[in-house]
């Protein structure tokens, strides 16, 4: 037996902050590489010239990068820290590793509330994702009571209803498409399936904020979730007040979900892969599992998305379509090796 | 000697139904309680009277003289522990993992696990000889060793009483031997006070020191295995007929099912 395991807790503030960092370089350096590759271009030479402010004003890469790339590896930073985050919150309050938020129809859900958004002529600064926020909330709301019996939660019910809500959701989203006059048609098809391309700097102003107090306030919640996860009557013993950590978890994950999909679009699959990937690697500790899955989750996206841009470059593919084609296969995977063992509720 | 938990005329009610009424109870440090009952009597609803899930409709519970009401959670938690029934892990935590989730009630918000809450949760699976399974996941164990580990988390809240809910129905007699063992030297040892609800007479008039028997959520007899296992209580209780005689080796009541 490891001698150590007498003498230091298997979990320290150390230890969380030391492979938060790691984590973190991890993700810079993702990041920087999707500043360099594209269709267009830039070398490393002159993202140092960039930085370091000596690149000419009328160069092309400044352009390139401080206007299209940098905030569009920004958004696909903050969408997949967000996507993650709510894929750990859910399957820990759902107890069912299969949960995420666009499995649970949640995406779909706020994607609704933001194309009635955009039907309406609601600019994307405030009105769309407030409807987006409404639309999550409602369905997080719906699958919870759909899908709890006077029993209690029972995992595999919720999952089926969250999935027949996303289906619902996803046949109203194509009748408004399917009505909707030529010029926006493409947008919102191509904003569906996940677009980052559009990405300015004004939403990361907002949702940047918002998801860092949202990821404090849901570490806070870390070992009630983890307690969550063996047992609502355990948990309560132990005196989690279960009702309140669920109701703020959920709320708080519906906020970001509803402002990350009215921003990108439907991603998904972020939520189940990263999540089920840190669990394997870091154990199921929330305090560990929330930051090192939200912050893999950034670093997933981020390339993906440089994936999605590479491709079948010069055109590119909505970044929805990469992570399905590596997501739908996963969870299959998922649901046929181990879905025996998750099927008791 | 103090009593730990205490219930005064405890009534609860399901709708208009009474599922226990009229119930005095002390449990003391260092004693075993079993409580008996055929399904429906309201052995389960006593439990959780007793631990503070349900709140009396009736009377009152008192925690070391202190009505269990008046109390947070948390605070509840440091003196009642619960090894419930159906246990499952949908995650894979490692035993020391779990058993230090025990220490929950005595930490801040933020606080993560300190040396002395390991050394305790350490202490804790060498109390239930469990310790050897520290590193592994709670998914790997069979039966009888997670019912150890559970009751060793029981054990690291460092509570005065711990309530069992059939600890051993899914357990094979080696298993079932092995528990009741434990429980009883714990007791012992650390002047625990133990609640055992069961459905297995014989074990529990092996090990209780004193039961309570309920029929339809009242207290039918209570006293030594001796006063309350006869075939008279028995037949009025469970309404089958049976023979009481003596377990030949420790001379306690030992209940047959006449054909």
């Amino acid at each position: 037996m490891n001698n150590d395991l007498l003498h230091k807790p298997p979990l320290t503030p150390a230890r969380v902050f030391r492979l938060s960092l790691i984590m973190i370089l991890f993700l810079l350096l993702v990041g920087a590489a999707s500043l360099l590759l594209g269709t267009a271009e830039v070398s490393l030479h002159k993202i140092v010239a960039l930085v370091s402010g000596t690149l000419h004003p009328d160069d092309p890469a400044r352009l390139i990068i401080l206007k299209i790339r940098l905030p569009r590896t920004i958004l696909a930073g903050l969408a997949g820290f967000s996507l993650a985050l709510g894929g750990v919150v859910f399957q820990a309050l759902l107890r069912n590793p299969l949960a995420d938020p666009f499995i649970l129809g949640v995406s779909s859900g706020s994607a609704f509330g933001a194309i009635i958004g955009i039907l309406l002529g609601f600019t994307f600064s405030v009105g769309i994702p407030l409807l987006s926020f409404a639309g999550a909330l409602l369905t997080v709301y719906l699958v919870l009571a759909l899908g709890t019996r006077r029993m209690g939660m029972e995992s595999s019910t919720i999952l089926l209803t969250g999935v027949i809500l996303n289906a619902f959701f996803t046949a109203v989203i194509m009748f408004f498409i399917s009505i909707a006059t030529d010029s926006r048609l493409h947008t919102m098809l191509f904003w569906l399936y996940g677009d980052l391309s559009q990405s300015r700097y004004a939403p990361l102003i907002i949702l940047a904020p918002a998801l860092i107090v949202v990821s404090v306030i849901l570490f806070r919640f870390a070992k009630e979730l983890n307690l969550i996860t063996t047992g609502e009557e355990i948990a309560l013993q132990l005196g989690v007040d279960v009702e309140k950590a669920k109701k703020t978890c959920l709320v708080l994950v519906s906020l970001v979900i509803g402002l990350v999909v009215s921003f990108s679009g439907l991603i998904g699959f972020v939520g189940l892969i990263v999540p089920h990937i840190a669990r394997i690697a870091f154990g199921s500790d929330h305090r560990l599992l929330i930051p090192v899955a939200s912050l893999g989750g950034a670093t997933f996206l981020i390339a993906a998305d440089t994936l999605a841009r590479l491709v079948i470059s010069p055109s590119e593919l909505p970044v929805g379509v990469v992570t399905a084609f590596l997501g739908a296969p996963f969870f299959l995977y998922l649901l046929r090796v181990r879905g025996s063992q998750w099927s008791r509720s | 000697m103090e009593p730990i938990l205490t219930l005064r005329k405890v009534g609860f009610r399901y709708g208009a139904s009474w599922a226990v009424k009229g119930v005095d109870l002390e449990v003391f440090p260092g004693e075993m309680l079993g409580i008996l009952g055929p399904n429906g009597s309201g052995k389960t609803t006593l439990l959780k009277l007793l631990d503070g899930m349900l709140f009396p409709d009736e009377g009152e519970v008192l925690v070391r003289r202190k009505n269990m009401a008046t109390l947070k959670r948390g605070d509840v938690a440091k003196v009642v522990a619960l090894v419930a029934q159906e246990n499952f892990f949908r995650f894979a935590f490692s035993v020391l993992e779990v058993v230090l989730m025990g220490r929950f009630p005595h930490l801040g918000r933020l606080q993560f696990e300190r040396d002395k809450d390991l050394k305790i949760a350490v202490n804790a699976l060498r109390a239930t000889h469990a310790l050897e399974l520290s590193e592994r996941s709670i998914h790997e164990l069979s039966g009888g060793e997670k019912q150890r580990v559970l009751l060793a988390r029981a054990l690291a809240q460092e509570p005065g009483v711990i309530l069992l809910d059939e600890p051993t129905s899914f357990l094979d007699l080696k298993y079932k031997k092995e528990i009741f063992d434990l429980i009883l030297s714990l007791s012992k040892e650390k002047g625990l006070g133990v609640v055992i609800v069961s459905h297995d007479i014989d074990l529990v008039s092996q090990y209780c020191h004193r039961i309570v028997m309920l029929k339809n959520g009242s207290v039918h007899r209570t006293g030594t295995p001796d006063q309350v296992i006869t075939a008279a209580s028995i037949e009025a209780v469970y309404e089958c007929a049976v023979l009481v005689d003596r377990n030949l080796m420790t001379g306690k009541p030992r209940v047959s099912l006449k054909p």
